[in-house]
């Protein structure tokens, strides 16, 4: 996959290092997407969800998973054309699958983001999310960004013709050492989802909420000039790390069902007031689009 | 004359979008072509998941030449006037003409509309379309500025003729109109040249499209319905499914594949939730043990093994579906066998609305009403409050969270897992119903009694907080409430009087809404008077009494001062509940429209006593109606109206009320001691006829009136000079008004 991008004229990153939901979390995506410069990058991202915690029972749903991310802007003509490309490239033979582009609108409260697109089925399982943004932390997307993700391990298991993810192998099956999928994350599934569910400390998880909140809002108001180096330097990335972290605080506090209806609401609302407020503050930097 | 076609070919077009979007496109181009001129034989429209599709049979060549005359200045306004008119009209001085008006001479102008070119108008007539195009989302993509459902990649826009085809030369943010296209994005993917209508359609048939939804359709239910007989199964119908899968494919293929073993003790409306919902499959059912055992599903193309990958595929997706709704489902059974009291639980913290309470305070109030209505509609107290108690409780259940349209159906299951009597666990499903005007309604009373209590709840709710719907807006769907009771009180035969239970729960609603901030004092007050209520059913009359009476229990005397809640309890409580009724009726007349009974008839039995008895109010208009639709019903009501506008008048005039003391032998003419006769004759069969209930014999022994009253009208003068006779006519008048007004107003009654 990374190839087959990397062909196609993307930067391959690294995945971001901290807690995230979903790979568009990564700033490669949310504030990228933001401004006019144009961008193409790639990265594999792994991603938490509390709530799809299923003690590695379920076959194929984890909230421990790896996404894989492409974001180019503008969204090229022949985008639809690069993706299914990218699925043969990783021997998916259109001639025995059925490739379907079903309507999903994306839509992230929390990022104050949504876009229009679809999921994309093979033979009726969902192998990607392919979405033209047009708003991000509140920002008209101008020019459009295309976003691919693909999760990583039901496309593996699909290649790999695997039922269950647990079985799926993770090095070479004839290697010394093999290791399965399972091998490498049963316990950990089984750890996190009673972890998720009924052990998180609330009261901590409220706390740093309100610390990362407050923390990102202080770096905000900051001045723009450093006073040290007497440069322009606005600090949006900082910030939108302690934004990140608030949204997976609101994750885990969510799995632990400790939030109700009505506050549900409220907490999105928060962290959606920080993302708009990291997008307002990286469209004020160079790679935001800003000229002095 | 030409034939158009048009294709607008772009990425996947949601299918649910596709339907409007053809109807869209035909009336927005036609509309278009009509205004500008033209004139077209025929017009079809079509879609596939990539394109719309337009095609015009016998298109005009031209817009006609028109000749528009435009009035100038009179001949000796100022040279400024002149030069302005022949700035507008493009024209010379020379090529005016000059006539006479009214105001002197004037110029004027004849200008010549030339006629235009078909293609030229379609050109702009379409352009304009799509960039207006209603979608009900769209977006922008890449760098451009149009607006599409999704990336809009070609437009294809020909002229045919029996002599060749000419392409429409239009733009569209740099998209060029063409005669080419692409056939299936897998199966026949090069580019396509077409010269009209039929070619393209065949040519795309070749290329692996069909471009009819219809026939798309078609070909998957007969496809499926054929593969499910085969096994002796039958395809579980579908309408919106099939539509929606219709439009996910250009080219249908149909695959049956078998549900595993570990899922088939799955409730199968979980199993049909589940396949749809995720995967869009149909269900397929075996007619014999009625469970689901295979999905069908619709893939975009033919494969050389015959579908056995992407079946393979959608199996193992959907053993994956399935054993989460499983894990639910077991979930969910572990706690209904232990009582469901953590769902219960869990409602304490589910708000239900944020000025009415949480689910749990909502159940609450449900259960008490509950029992209050069971003996009403014959149910055992115990037995509706201990199915309120439970009935919602699936709401906190994983399987409703995941899927909240099977509310109720886990409900059902879940009670009946969790051990309660039959008639327990059918309430927690038939209370919601009805849901449509022709849904099945309750019809254990134990169903009734909680739906019944449930939907007054809500009703009473919103009113008390001033939420009612509006126009087009009713978000809490109490139209479709207030419809299921009536619905629920009629079909069921329930002699309930609503305006009691509507005092009771708005009432109900007040308290929780005050309690937290009610001194003691109060909130003594409003527990006495929701006793009281039971008792008086009126509000006003319930809260005098449990003033007096606690004005003599109390030490000091009980006074609501002005400006406190339970005054503004007092002023505002009759309104809401004379406004919460009137709601009911007005729905009602809806209903009985339906049925052909007339709003005034309605009206006239509405003006009668226990009108929020809506069995009892039902009865009298349809016993009035069918009186009504006799010759005798007629006139009887135009001779009940002389003698009551006659008495009308009179009392009036005179000042007095006449009321009693007719007497037969005061009679002068023998229609009028025949009135006599037949009103004691009709009042002997009314009277046990009303005592029965049995307003259709009541009103008929009325319709039997209209013969003596207007041969009384016929022969005798009412108002004549002898005060005696005048009097005792004048009150054999009342006599009339009396008997006839017994089954309804029949002043209201119109005609």
């Amino acid at each position: 996959m990374q190839t087959y991008w990397a062909a196609k004229g993307c930067a391959v990153l690294q995945p971001y290092d901290m807690e995230v939901g979903a790979g568009t979390f990564h700033p490669a995506t949310t504030l990228r997407a933001l401004g006019s410069k144009p961008w193409a990058a790639s990265y594999v991202q792994p991603s938490r969800r509390p709530t799809d915690g299923r003690y590695g029972e379920n076959p194929n749903r984890l909230q421990h998973y790896y996404q894989f991310q492409v974001l180019i802007k503008p969204s090229p003509p022949n985008l639809q054309e690069l993706y299914l490309g990218s699925l043969e490239a990783i021997g998916i033979d259109f001639a025995f699958h059925d490739i379907r582009f079903v309507e999903d609108d994306w839509e992230s409260p929390t990022l104050g983001a949504w876009g229009l697109g679809w999921e994309v089925w093979c033979d009726g399982m969902e192998v990607s999310q392919f979405t033209y943004f047009q708003q991000v932390g509140g920002h008209d997307c101008k020019p459009v960004s295309g976003e691919l993700t693909y999760g990583l391990e039901r496309l593996a298991m699909y290649v790999l013709g695997i039922d269950h993810v647990m079985e799926m192998p993770f090095n070479d099956p004839d290697a010394p050492i093999p290791l399965s999928y399972g091998d490498i994350f049963r316990q950990t599934e089984q750890e996190y989802s009673r972890f998720n569910f009924d052990v998180a400390e609330t009261e901590i998880l409220f706390r740093h909420f309100e610390d990362a909140e407050a923390e990102c809002e202080a770096i905000l108001a900051h001045p723009q000039e450093d006073p040290k180096t007497g440069r322009r330097i606005i600090m949006a990335h900082p910030a939108y790390d302690q934004c990140i972290k608030a949204s997976h605080l609101f994750n885990l506090l969510d799995a632990r069902g400790v939030i109700s209806v009505t506050e549900r609401q409220a907490y999105i609302g928060r962290v959606r007031a920080l993302a708009k407020k990291c997008a307002d503050a990286f469209v004020e930097t160079e790679a935001g689009g800003w000229q002095a | 004359m030409p034939d158009l076609l048009i294709e607008l070919f772009s990425e996947e077009i949601p299918a649910r979008m596709q339907a409007r979007a053809r109807e869209d496109l035909q009336k927005r181009v036609t509309d278009g072509l009509v205004e500008a001129g033209l004139t077209y034989a025929a017009a079809r429209a079509f879609s596939t998941p990539r394109r719309l599709v337009l095609a015009l049979e016998g298109l005009s060549e031209r817009s006609p030449t028109l000749l528009e005359e435009r009035k100038g200045p009179r001949v000796d306004a100022p040279e400024k006037a002149l030069e302005g008119f022949l700035r507008a009209t493009g024209l010379t001085r020379e090529q005016l003409g000059v006539r006479d008006d009214k105001k002197g001479q004037i110029y004027y102008a004849e200008i010549v509309k030339e006629g235009r070119p078909a293609a030229e108008i379609v050109g702009e007539v379409l352009e304009d379309v799509i960039r207006t195009f209603p979608w009900p989302k769209s977006m922008r993509w890449g760098a451009g500025s149009l607006r599409w459902v999704r990336p809009l990649h070609s437009i294809l826009c020909l002229l045919s003729r029996e002599d060749g085809a000419e392409v429409v030369p239009m733009v569209v943010d740099g998209i060029h109109a063409g005669d080419t296209t692409s056939g299936h994005r897998f199966m026949a993917p090069d580019a396509i040249r077409v010269t009209g209508f039929e070619d393209y359609a065949a040519k795309l048939k070749r290329a692996h499209v069909l471009i009819d939804p219809e026939e798309r359709a078609d070909h998957i239910w007969h496809d499926a319905t054929n593969a499910a007989f085969a096994q002796g199964l039958e395809v579980v119908e579908d309408k919106g499914l099939l539509a929606e899968v219709a439009g996910l494919v250009e080219w249908p293929v149909v695959l049956m594949g078998a549900i595993g073993e570990d899922f088939l003790d799955l409730p199968p409306e979980v199993l049909q939730t589940s396949m749809k919902e995720h995967q869009k499959f149909f269900s397929v059912r075996d007619p014999k043990s009625g469970r689901i055992v295979k999905f069908v599903t619709v893939a975009n193309r033919e494969t050389a093994d015959h579908g056995a990958t992407i079946l393979a595929g959608n199996q193992k997706v959907l053993s994956a579906r399935l054993s989460d709704a499983k894990f639910f489902w077991e979930n969910d059974l572990r706690v209904a066998k232990s009582g469901m009291a953590l769902w219960l639980q869990k409602l304490d913290s589910v708000t239900f609305h944020n000025q009415l309470g949480t689910q749990a305070q909502r159940i609450e109030r449900i259960v008490k009403l509950s029992r209050a209505i069971a003996p009403l509609v014959g149910a055992d107290p115990d037995a509706a409050a201990e199915a309120a108690e439970v009935a919602k409780a699936d709401l906190a259940s994983e399987m409703v969270y995941e899927f909240p349209e099977l509310q109720g159906i886990m409900g059902r299951y879940y009670a009946r897992a969790a051990g309660l009597a039959p008639e327990i666990a059918e309430a927690a499903e038939m209370h919601y119903k009805p849901l449509g005007p022709s849904d099945a309604l309750p019809a254990h009373p134990v169903s009734i009694a909680v739906s019944l209590a449930d939907k007054l709840d809500t009703l009473a709710g919103f009113w008390a907080i001033d939420e009612k719907p509006t126009g087009s807006k009713d978000p809490f769907a109490l139209r479709r409430a207030a419809l299921g009771i009536i619905r629920t009180v009629l079909g069921n035969d329930l002699r309930i009087g609503l305006e009691r239970l509507i005092n009771t729960q708005l009432l109900e609603h007040a308290i929780a809404l005050n309690l937290d901030s009610a001194e003691e004092q109060e909130a003594y007050f409003v527990q006495h008077l929701v006793d009281d209520i039971a008792h008086h059913g009126v509000f006003g009359a319930a809260f005098r009494a449990v003033t007096d009476r606690l004005d003599g229990e109390m030490a000091k005397p009980f006074r609501i001062e002005e400006g406190t809640w339970l005054a503004h309890l007092r002023e505002t409580l009759p309104g809401k509940s004379h406004d919460l009724l009137g709601f009911f009726h007005d729905r009602l007349k809806v209903y009985l429209r339906d049925e052909g009974l007339r709003h005034d008839v309605i009206d006239a039995c509405l003006a009668m006593k226990g009108a929020d008895d809506l069995t009892l109010l039902v009865k009298r208009a349809r016993a009035l109606s069918e009186v009504l639709a006799t010759e005798d019903g007629g006139n009887l009501v135009q001779g009940f109206k002389r003698a009551n506008n006659i008495l009308i008048q009179a009392e009036e005039k005179d000042g007095v009320e006449y009321r009693f003391g007719a007497d037969a032998k005061y009679a002068e003419d023998a229609t009028e001691t025949a009135l006599f006769a037949a009103l004691d004759a009709a009042d002997a069969v009314i009277a046990p006829a009303m005592e029965a209930e049995d307003f259709a014999a009541a009103m008929s022994a009325m319709a039997a009136l209209r013969g003596p009253i207007d041969a009384f009208f016929d022969a005798v003068q009412v108002n004549t000079d002898n005060p005696v006779v005048r009097r005792n006519r004048l009150n054999l008048l009342h006599r009339i008004r009396e008997t006839c007004m017994q089954v309804a107003d029949l002043t209201r009654v119109e005609g």
